[in-house]
């Protein structure tokens, strides 16, 4: 659990990316899906990512998330060099301070809400008494009491992502990745979890980076970074 | 850690049923098959040794022609009853000498006819071949003298042409021989052939030579060898006077064969040993068929399970705790598999050894190498694609295809 601490005697971001390049491919086959971001995301903020398909904030959104590797750029969590940690660190920092929603839900399959729900507290020794109600509970919390017993198979794809915002979130973490964690849901049940972050963000101090396409949902950030063909075009902080 | 590894991989297993039974399976028949060749094979040994042992001890049989190798042909010189006198009389540590000829006949009692082994021979010959009489009594001094119609029946022949009814003193006829029945031997069951050894009519050898083959030829003798007598030895003196009663020089072959029936008793062992063999490779093969099968089962759905593993990695799940996993589950099925194997194996093995009738001799060895084997194939299988997809960056294995 013990992290490489580094005193904190200037202020310094939660996030930081500089000169950040992803390239996929080899060959004369390179597609370069990110081209250089430099951003900073301070502790506590709502960050929207927008932008048009294709213009690299998954991509993005998977090395804030520890899921994928650069390659080139320097990426900074807390004030360390993401690119220096060893795999075990990255997966405690995955472990401890991330929740992360994926674009495509990504639940196990023929596992139950509950269950998948379960996972991240499992891999954080939870007592099974405590994991179970934390996990019934977020469970709730997105509205989902009653479909405990469901396997993805089983649920509608606003039901899925629905149980993926909860697999995130019942581990209440530092960060909050979320790739399109409305995509699929209806404008009323689209709003609800919108509160729902919100108030994580508020109540809790959750730090949150979410994806999205809709001008409505990044309206509740307090921040909407815009990405155009692996670059950040535009960086506006609104003061409401 | 190990508890939340185990509650992880008995998930894993009630996730995946269908894939969990067929990899269990797998197991089940190789290790069933291997256990149950191999105890089957034991037992069928041990049968041959039981049979050798009751054939008569230290038995040496002499018979006409020599030992042929292969498109050799030779004219066969009959014995006859001075040889049988000369071995009993110089040879040492020979404890009986028997002739015997033998002929296939049909046996007749009133309107029962029963075709069977006629065999000439003396009162020696039950002691060399270990057989006992039941009721009645052997051929007396001067039946034997003057060649009387007088025979000893086997039980077969007995309850073949009497049934229920008495058969002693009465007279069964052997071509034109109308013969008394004096005795009824013990019943021995099969030899090592499979030939019923209670299918016999027993007469005296001058009965044989002068009323069914009208000269004066033995086709076989038998000795029994002293206990604790070298047979070798024995075997050579034979051939030494054998080669002399014949009158053959130095120059010539033996023009007849010496066997000491321990050598074939060994031969025979030998035998069953390459056929256990034989089975218990065909059974390996199929436990290996198993493996084959696990193997199948756990490629076609590495996809799944690849992006599983991303899936957990992403959560964060250790590289080692989802490789511990996966071990367990690994590991749990096929001990399963290996468990039902074993208790399917003594069961189809006392089955078939009761079908068989061969004695059930239980071998812990091949049950500990089957079970091990078994662990071992259900570990590979399962063990090494969640290596490779541990290994990989969580994006990677989510978006494996
Ligand atoms: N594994 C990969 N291999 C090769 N190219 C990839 C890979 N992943 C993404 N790309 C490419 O990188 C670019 C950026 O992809 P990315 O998924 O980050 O877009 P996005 O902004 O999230 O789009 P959307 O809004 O549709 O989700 C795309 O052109 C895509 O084709
Ligand atoms: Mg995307």
């Amino acid at each position: 659990m013990t992290m490489p601490v580094v005193s904190e005697k200037e202020r310094k971001p939660l996030i930081s990316l500089k000169g950040m390049i992803k390239v996929y491919g080899a060959g004369q086959a390179t597609m370069q899906a990110l081209r250089g971001i430099n951003v900073d995301i301070d502790e506590g903020e709502f960050v929207a990512v927008m932008g048009p398909s294709g213009s690299g904030k998954s991509t993005c959104m998977n090395i804030l998330g520890c899921l994928d590797t650069p390659t080139s750029g320097s990426y900074c969590f807390k004030g360390l060099n993401v690119g220096n940690l060893s795999r075990v660190y990255r997966t405690r920092l995955r472990r401890f301070y991330f929740g992360f929603v994926f674009q495509g839900y990504d639940l196990l399959s023929r596992t139950t809400a509950l269950e998948n729900v379960e996972l991240p507290l499992i891999y954080r020794k939870e007592p099974s008494k405590a994991r179970r109600a934390k996990a019934r509970k977020a469970l709730e919390i997105v509205g989902l009491k009653g479909w405990e017993k469901h396997t993805p198979g089983e649920l509608s794809g606003g039901q899925q992502q629905r149980v993926a915002i909860a697999r995130a979130i019942v581990t209440e973490p530092t960060v909050l990745f979320a790739d399109e964690p409305t995509g699929n849901l209806d404008s009323a049940r689209s709003r609800e979890i919108m509160d729902l972050l919100t108030g994580l963000n508020r109540d809790k101090g959750v730090t949150i980076v979410m994806v999205t396409h809709e001008t409505d949902m990044a309206a509740y950030a307090k921040r909407v970074v815009h990405f155009v063909d692996g670059l950040v075009s535009s960086d506006e902080t609104c003061g409401r | 850690m190990f508890w939340n590894m185990l509650l992880l991989a008995l998930r894993e297993i009630k996730r995946n049923v269908l894939r969990s039974v067929l990899t269990t399976i797998g197991i089940v028949i190789g290790v069933a098959a291997v256990i149950t060749m191999v105890t089957i094979g034991g037992g069928a040994t041990k049968q041959i040794k039981q049979m050798i042992e009751g054939l008569g001890s230290n038995l040496v049989v002499i018979s006409p022609g020599k030992r042929m190798g292969p498109g050799q042909s030779t004219d066969v010189i009959p014995f006859s009853l001075a040889d049988v006198e000369a071995i009993y009389r110089d040879i040492n540590a020979v404890a009986a000498v028997s002739p015997v000829s033998t002929i296939s006949f049909k046996a007749i009692f009133s309107n029962q006819n029963w075709t069977t082994q006629v065999t000439g021979t003396d009162n020696q010959y039950f002691n060399v071949t270990n057989r006992t009489i039941k009721s009645g009594r052997l051929f007396n001094e001067s039946e034997l003298r003057i060649g009387s119609s007088v025979c000893i029946i086997g039980e077969t022949v007995r309850q073949k042409l009497f049934g229920g009814q008495v058969a002693l003193g009465e007279h069964i006829r052997l071509q034109k021989l109308n013969c008394e029945i004096i005795g009824i031997l013990d019943e021995k069951g099969q030899n090592t052939m499979g030939m019923d050894q209670d299918d016999m009519v027993v007469i005296p050898i001058i009965t044989y030579q002068r009323r069914i083959a009208g000269n004066l030829y033995i086709s076989l003798i038998q000795v029994s060898v002293q206990n604790g007598a070298s047979t070798e030895k024995v075997q050579r003196d034979i051939t030494h006077l054998m080669r002399e009663q014949r009158h053959l020089s130095d120059s010539d072959d033996d023009n007849f064969t010496v066997t000491d029936m321990k050598e074939i008793a060994r031969m025979l062992t030998s035998t069953t040993k390459m056929l256990t063999g034989l089975l218990s490779a065909v059974a390996a093969v199929s436990l290996l068929v198993g493996g084959v099968g696990i193997m199948n089962i756990m490629l076609v759905s590495v996809t799944e399970r690849t992006r599983e593993i991303g899936i957990r990695l992403a959560i964060g799940a250790y590289e080692l705790e989802v490789l511990m996993q996966f071990l367990v589950e690994a590991v749990a099925l096929s001990s399963l598999g290996g468990l039902i194997g074993i208790f399917l194996a003594i069961g189809a093995s006392i089955f078939l050894s009761g079908v068989l009738r061969v004695p059930f001799i239980f071998n812990a060895n091949i049950v500990g190498v089957a079970f091990l084997f078994s662990a071992v194939i259900g570990v590979i299988f399962g063990y090494f694609p969640a290596l490779k997809a541990a290994r990989m960056t969580p994006i990677d294995a989510l978006r494996h295809e």
